[in-house]
């Protein structure tokens, strides 16, 4: 579907770098963040998938994504650039937990 | 009837007796199936339900237990969770059949994937699956009724949270711990409790019982005689403890006219409520690890943000008055373990990174929490103590975390005043050494210094009799702080189980303390206990 024009796509990885990976907080926060966007977002732990929607928290814990460990971030829609940019920046950000950034990026 | 006995772990101290009620961990299963379609309606509403029960009740937490509630709602709220058990009714199985074989795959997952962190989250997944049964197979209402004897495979925070101990009551467990939150709370509530009975609990129900949360045993059906002398004991219990009500109020003093302070350890802000800051000196210790409800459901830091910190610190400063009020920094590991922070598979963990160590090798916690506590200290004598001090250079880098704080403070104009900064005494390396600590002030850590001088966990039951704050080895350490402490000015306190044992007061004042911290339900024995003191004598 990327030659299809009309869809945007966007990929990217980033580390997870929190203290426990991608546990309950920092799941609650990725679905909450990739909900605020119309277009799909999936991460994997690897570029060949399996992908899993980042839009239920459900499927984004049976990820059990260890800290350290890279996640894959892919968007496919019309807001696809910013929601990848979005997922990424909070994962690197540690999912905000240093204080005053809390919840400062899960608006997108 | 026959008499039966059963035997445990004292958890908490003290006495009850009560008709046993048993808290199950799931609810029987309804099977007698509707048609598929009702079923789905009936699932589908419990889940609703149980929805909106996780989000209200994350609407009134705050801090750890907020978010790990939060996470429930949110976990409930996606039809993923469900979306198996959703084809089990379609396939003809009952709503509750189903919801607990989807969510028994779904927690094994958890349980099986051998990351401590996701492991812990299971329990969420347990308590998520048991919101939702209670409201499809609705069976006895979710209560205690006043004074019961609460037994139960385990006791989650949440439910002993939820019971009202103003009546009294008591807690036997099949598992549990001596050291868990729960057995900390029911200790400073004077709630007795009883851990690790064995797997019989589910039988009991209705049964009358009789608790010694000290000696670890409970009377089943008790003869006559065996509960009139239970009755007994529980009578003498409260004369010992009326005579140290009377002794609650006003300073205390030794005989021979010494002046001791005794303040009160805090481990959540409930406990300042009903207390009267007028019957202690000031808060001797404050566990940070507790004030925020649910240590181990927190995941991240074991603390909430910083805004939340402050106001929880700003209202204990402001509890306390003009007395000083001491707030321990988080001290994690050790016995208190917080899954996701605490380094799992450590052969001792005693021995291994915890309190200090462990906040200075990922420092951002600590820093935040420094400087909530440095807001909060415009607001009264408030001090700061720091867990597991082992070299002096530990307390110059929590020092310089602390010259950070202030100085981001002052640099966003966010009103601060720089608290005193004491250490921990606990590790024997700190106690003979303490004159090379330059601190404003030490508190001695009677458990921890104890079983790392005996080398005896306090734990383990086989040598718990070694595990003796009398030895004078410890008596000895601690005299050479408190020598220590006078000569240089400095305030020298001791926060352990050990200041609210009464054969313990005399030894502790004669090695030259002045000032013991004690849980608050322990004020009057304790000032009861000095006032028998007489320090001009050799022993008393």
């Amino acid at each position: 579907m990327n030659d299809l024009p009309a869809i945007n796509t966007a990929q990217g990885e980033a580390r997870l770098v929190n203290a426990v990976g991608l546990h309950a907080r920092p799941s609650v926060k990725l679905t909450q963040a990739a909900k605020a966007f119309a277009c799909r977002v999936e991460i994997a732990l690897a570029a060949e998938g399996p992908w899993v929607d980042a839009k239920s928290p459900v499927k984004v814990m049976r990820v059990r994504a260890p800290r350290g460990a890279v996640l894959h971030v892919r968007s496919t829609g019309a807001d696809a650039g910013a929601a990848a940019q979005a997922i990424l920046a909070l994962i690197r950000d540690g999912f905000g937990e240093d204080a005053r950034r809390c919840g400062g990026t899960s608006h997108g | 009837m026959v008499e039966q006995r059963l035997f445990g772990q004292g958890a908490a101290p003290g006495l009850a007796r009560g008709v046993v009620c048993v808290l199950s961990a799931i609810p029987p299963v309804r099977h007698a199936a509707l048609s598929p379609a009702e079923e789905h309606a009936a699932l589908s509403t419990a889940i609703t339900a149980a929805r909106a029960e996780a989000e209200a009740q994350a609407a009134q937490a705050a801090g750890p237990a907020a978010a790990m509630l939060e996470f429930q709602a949110v976990m409930l709220a996606d039809d993923e969770l469900a979306r198996p058990a959703m084809a089990a009714v379609a396939a003809g199985a009952s709503g509750a059949s189903a919801w607990v074989a989807a969510m028994a795959a779904e927690i094994a997952g958890y349980a099986a994937s051998g990351d401590a962190a996701f492991a812990a989250r299971a329990a969420d997944l347990e308590d998520i699956r048991d919101r939702v049964l209670r409201r499809l197979a609705p069976v006895a209402p979710d209560t205690t009724p006043p004074g019961a004897v609460v037994a139960a495979p385990d006791l989650p925070l949440s439910r002993f949270l939820a019971i009202d101990w103003r009546h009294g009551g008591a807690i036997v467990l099949a598992g549990g711990s001596a050291s868990s939150h729960v057995a900390m709370l029911a200790r400073a509530q004077g709630v007795p409790m009883v851990v690790g009975v064995g797997a019989a609990v589910q039988a009991l129900t209705g049964c009358e019982a009789l608790v010694d949360g000290t000696g670890g045993e409970i009377v089943l059906d008790p003869l006559e005689a065996t509960r009139d002398a239970f009755s007994a004991r529980i009578g003498r219990a409260a004369d010992e403890r009326a005579r140290a009500a009377g002794h609650r109020a006003g300073p205390a003093v030794t005989v021979d006219g010494t002046r001791v302070a005794v303040h009160v350890n805090i481990g959540a802000l409930a406990e300042l409520d009903g207390l009267d800051p007028d019957d202690c000196d000031g808060i001797g210790l404050v566990r940070t690890e507790l004030l925020f409800h649910d240590g181990t459901g927190t995941g991240q830091t074991g603390l909430p943000d910083e805004n939340i910190q402050a106001a929880a610190y700003r209202r204990i400063a402001a509890w306390a008055g003009g007395r000083p009020a001491v707030i321990r920094t988080l001290d994690a590991g050790g016995d208190k373990p917080i899954p996701g922070v605490t380094p799992d598979g450590e052969s001792n963990p005693f021995l291994g990174l915890r309190g200090l160590r462990l906040a200075l090798q990922a420092p951002a916690p600590l820093r935040m929490q420094l400087r909530a506590l440095a807001r909060a200290a415009v607001h009264g004598d408030l001090r700061v103590l720091l867990p597991m001090v082992t070299v002096p250079a530990e307390l110059e880098l929590a020092r310089s975390l602390l010259d950070e704080a202030m100085a981001d403070l002052a640099r966003d104009g966010i009103p601060a005043r720089r608290p005193p900064l004491g250490i921990m005494v606990e590790v024997p390396a700190a106690a003979i050494s303490v004159e090379r600590f330059d601190a404003a002030f030490f508190s001695v850590g009677s458990n921890d210094l104890t079983q790392y001088v005996t080398a005896a966990g306090r734990g383990i039951a086989s040598v718990s009799g070694l595990a003796d704050p009398l030895n004078p080895a410890v008596l000895r350490l601690i005299e050479g702080v408190a020598r220590h402490g006078l000569a240089r000015g400095r305030d020298v306190g001791l926060c352990g189980d050990a200041a609210a044992d009464p054969r313990c007061t005399g030894p502790l004042l004669r090695a030259g303390l002045r000032s013991l911290s004690v849980a608050p339900e322990a004020l009057g024995r304790v000032k009861r206990a000095i006032a028998a003191v007489d320090l001009r004598s050799s022993a008393s």
